[in-house]
C-alpha cells in the first residue's frame, strides 16, 4: 500500500485504479479494472451502454463504494485509510475532504435550481473549504467568465440554456480547484448545436495541468483531445491506449465491432 | 373576434405614416410584376403604430354574471334582518370574544410550530438508516394518526388517574432529579398544547417526508460530490426545494389547526369557540354568535393565505421560469396599461 507517500507537488492528480470490482447485488457490474491516469493526463472512456463506465468514475470519488480492490490519488487511498494491516472506511467528513480535490460533472448537470448561477458556484468553496463569501464570489465570476457567462452570473439554471447550465457545472466543479476532474456523458443530454460550446470548454482544461477522466460518446472529440483512450465492455477495459492505436488500429474483436457501429465511415480513415 | 382582424382594421382607417408601400412595378428584378400586385415589395415598417391588445369579450359577460351572482348573495346577506348583524357587531369585538381569539392564536401558533419541529424531526427519523429510528418514527405516527384527537385529549388530560406522579430520573433506579404530581402539571392548556402538538406532529412528519422525498437525488449526490456537508446539503439543498412541495399542505394543517383548536372546548377552554359557545348559551343568539366566530375564523385565513402566498412565491425562486407578479405588481400593471392608453391617445 503506498498510502504512507506524500505526493511530491509535480505529481498533482496521479489516478491508480488497481483491481476494482463492484457487484449490484448479483450482478458484477466492475470486474477487476485497472488503469492508470498520469497528472495533468486525459483519459476518454469509451464503450457500449451498461459497460460500468459510469460507476468507474463514481467510484473515483467514492460515491459509490468498491467491492474490492483499491484506488489511490496521489498515492492516498480513496475512501479508506491504512492503519495497521487494517483498511478503515473515512468517516463521512473526511470523504467529504477528499471529494474537494475531484471535481465532477454530470450528464444532467444537477445544477441547484433554487440558486443563481454564481450562487452554483460559489457554494463549496465557503462550505467544504472554509473560504471568504467575498473570496468564493469573486472567485466564481472569474471562472464563470472563464467559461463565457460572467454576465449570466445572476440567472437562475432554468433560465439557461442546457450548454449553458453544463458550462455553468463545469465551473463549479472548477471552483474547488479539484486535481482531477470526472466528466460523465456532459454533452449527451444537449442538443447537437450546444455540445461544440461546452466540448470547447473541455478542450481549454486539457491543456491546464488538471487530470481529466472523460465518458463520452462523442468519438470526434475523444481522439482530439484524449492522451489515453481507455474501451470498456461488460465491466472490464478490454482495450487502451493513445487515440490513434485505438480508433485506426484496434486490436481487439470487441473494440473494432464496437467502433464499427458507432464511427461514421468518414472518420474511420 | 381575432385581434388580428382588429388591428387591421384600425390600421387601414387610420392615415398611413412614413414608409408606405412603393407603387407597383418597382420591385425586385426577376420576381415577375403581376402575381404581386396585393403583397408590398418592400418591408413595412410597423414601429410607429400602436399595439391592440387582444379583446376577450366572453370573459366580460362571464365577469359579469359572476358579479351579478356575489351580488345578490351579499344583498341577502345585508338585508335579512335573521342575521342580526347588530348581534354581530356588538360581539365582533367584545372583550370576551377576544380574548377567546388570543387564545385560539395562542394555541394555534405553540402547538403549530412546535408540531412542525418535531414533524420535522420525525422525518428525518423516517429517512435515516437506522432501523431503529424508523421504526420509532412509523409508530410515533400511526399511533397518533389511529386515534381520535378528542380521545388524546382527554387521555392527556385525565393522564394523573393513570400516572399520579411525573418525575424525571434514571430509568430503572430511585435516583430522581425532578418529581411533580401529574395533575399540577398537565394544566388545560398543557393538555391542549400536548394533544394538538403530538397530533399536529403525526400528520407534519408525513407532509415533511413527502417534501424531501420529492427533490431530485442528483441534487444530494451533487452536493455530495462537491464535498458539502451533510448538515448543509439539508438545509441549503434538499429543504428549499422541498418547501414547494411542503408548503402548500403545511399551510392547510395550519388553517385545519386554527379551527381544529375548537376541539379543545372537551377541556373547558376558553378558546374563540368555547367562548362564544357559552356567551350564546346564555343569550340565546346562536346564529349572530357563530357568525362572529366564522368571521374571525375567515380573518386569520385570510391573513394565513397572504403568507403563504408570498412564501410560496419566495420559495419558487429558480423552479419558475420567470416569478409571476405579486397581486400588487399586478394591479399596478393594469393601472398603467388600462389608465396611460387614453392619456396617449389624447396627446
Ligand atoms: N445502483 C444500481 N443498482 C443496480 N444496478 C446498477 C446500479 N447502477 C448501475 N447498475 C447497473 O450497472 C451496469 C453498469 O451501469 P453504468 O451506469 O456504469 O453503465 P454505463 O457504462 O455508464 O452506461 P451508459 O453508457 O448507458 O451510461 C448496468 O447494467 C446498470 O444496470
Ligand atoms: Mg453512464
Amino acid at each position: 500500500m503506498t498510502d504512507t507517500l506524500t505526493a511530491p507537488t509535480a505529481t498533482r492528480g496521479l489516478v491508480e485504479i488497481t483491481g476494482v470490482r463492484k457487484s449490484f447485488g448479483p450482478t458484477e457490474v466492475l470486474k477487476g479494472v485497472s488503469l492508470t491516469v498520469e497528472p495533468g493526463g486525459v483519459a476518454v472512456i469509451v464503450g457500449p451502454s451498461g459497460s460500468g463506465k459510469s460507476t468507474l468514475l463514481r467510484t473515483i470519488n467514492h460515491l459509490e463504494k468498491v467491492d474490492g480492490g483499491h484506488i489511490t490519488i496521489d498515492g492516498q487511498l480513496v475512501g479508506y485509510k491504512l492503519r495497521g494491516d487494517r483498511l478503515h472506511e473515512l468517516r463521512e467528513k473526511e470523504i467529504l475532504k477528499q471529494r474537494t480535490d475531484i471535481g465532477m460533472v454530470f450528464q444532467n448537470f444537477n445544477l441547484f435550481p433554487h440558486l443563481t448561477a454564481l450562487e452554483n458556484v460559489a457554494e463549496a468553496p465557503v462550505v467544504a473549504q472554509g473560504r471568504s463569501k467575498e473570496d468564493a464570489r469573486r472567485r466564481g465570476l472569474e471562472l464563470l467568465d472563464r467559461v463565457g457567462l460572467k454576465d449570466r452570473a445572476g440567472a437562475y439554471p432554468r433560465q439557461l440554456s442546457g450548454g449553458q447550465q453544463q458550462r455553468v457545472a463545469i465551473a463549479r466543479a472548477l471552483a474547488l480547484d479539484p486535481k482531477i476532474l470526472l466528466f460523465d456523458e456532459p454533452t449527451s443530454a444537449l442538443d447537437p448545436e450546444l455540445v461544440n460550446e461546452v466540448l470547447d470548454v473541455i478542450r481549454e482544461l486539457a491543456t491546464s495541468g488538471t487530470t481529466l477522466i472523460i465518458v463520452t460518446h462523442e468519438m470526434g472529440f475523444a481522439r482530439d483531445v484524449a492522451d489515453t483512450v481507455v474501451f470498456m465492455d461488460q465491466g472490464q477495459i478490454v482495450e487502451q491506449g493513445t487515440p490513434k492505436e485505438i480508433f485506426s488500429n484496434p486490436q481487439e474483436p470487441r473494440t473494432r465491432s464496437f467502433f464499427s457501429k458507432v464511427l461514421e465511415p468518414a472518420f474511420n480513415i | 373576434m381575432s385581434s388580428a382582424t382588429g388591428v387591421a382594421q384600425s390600421q387601414q382607417s387610420q392615415p398611413v405614416p412614413a414608409a408606405e408601400a412603393p407603387p407597383a412595378g418597382t420591385g425586385t428584378s426577376g420576381a415577375g410584376g403581376s402575381a404581386t400586385e396585393v403583397a408590398p415589395r418592400v418591408a413595412k415598417d410597423y414601429s410607429s403604430y400602436r399595439v391592440v391588445a387582444a379583446k376577450h369579450p366572453w370573459r366580460w359577460v362571464g365577469t359579469a354574471v359572476v358579479a351579478l351572482g356575489v351580488l345578490a348573495v351579499a344583498w341577502s346577506l345585508a338585508t335579512n334582518p335573521r342575521w342580526e348583524w347588530g348581534v354581530v357587531a356588538q360581539w365582533f369585538t367584545a372583550q370576551s370574544v377576544v380574548n377567546g381569539l388570543v387564545e385560539t392564536l395562542k394555541l394555534t401558533a405553540i402547538s403549530g410550530v412546535l408540531g412542525f419541529v418535531l414533524g420535522f424531526i420525525l422525518a428525518l427519523m423516517r429517512l435515516s438508516a437506522s432501523p431503529l429510528l424508523v421504526s420509532v418514527s412509523w409508530t410515533f405516527s400511526w399511533i397518533f394518526r389511529s386515534t381520535p384527537l378528542l380521545v388524546q385529549m382527554l387521555l392527556w388530560y385525565n393522564l394523573g388517574y393513570l400516572y399520579e406522579k411525573i418525575s424525571l430520573g434514571i430509568p430503572f433506579t430511585d435516583v430522581r432529579f425532578f418529581e411533580v404530581q401529574t395533575t399540577t402539571l398537565i394544566s388545560q392548556f398543557a393538555a391542549a398544547v400536548l394533544g394538538l402538538t403530538l397530533n399536529q406532529a403525526a400528520y407534519s412528519a408525513e407532509i415533511i417526508r413527502g417534501g424531501i422525498l420529492s427533490v431530485d437525488q442528483g441534487q444530494l449526490e451533487a452536493a455530495a460530490a462537491l464535498g458539502i456537508p451533510a448538515w448543509r446539503r439539508s438545509t441549503r439543498i434538499v429543504l428549499p426545494q422541498a418547501m414547494r412541495a411542503i408548503l402548500p399542505t403545511a399551510f392547510n394543517e395550519i388553517i385545519g389547526l386554527v379551527k381544529g383548536t375548537s376541539i379543545v372546548y372537551v377541556l373547558a377552554y376558553s378558546e374563540l369557540f368555547y367562548t362564544v359557545q357559552v356567551i350564546y348559551n346564555r343569550t340565546q343568539q346562536v346564529l349572530p354568535l357563530l357568525l362572529v366566530a366564522t368571521l374571525w375564523y375567515i380573518v386569520i385565513t385570510s391573513v394565513l393565505s397572504v403568507f403563504q402566498y408570498y412564501i410560496e412565491r419566495h420559495y419558487s425562486k429558480g423552479a419558475v421560469r420567470n416569478l409571476p407578479l405579486t397581486p400588487l405588481q399586478k394591479a399596478r400593471k393594469f393601472f398603467a396599461t388600462h389608465a396611460a392608453v387614453p392619456n396617449r391617445r389624447n396627446s
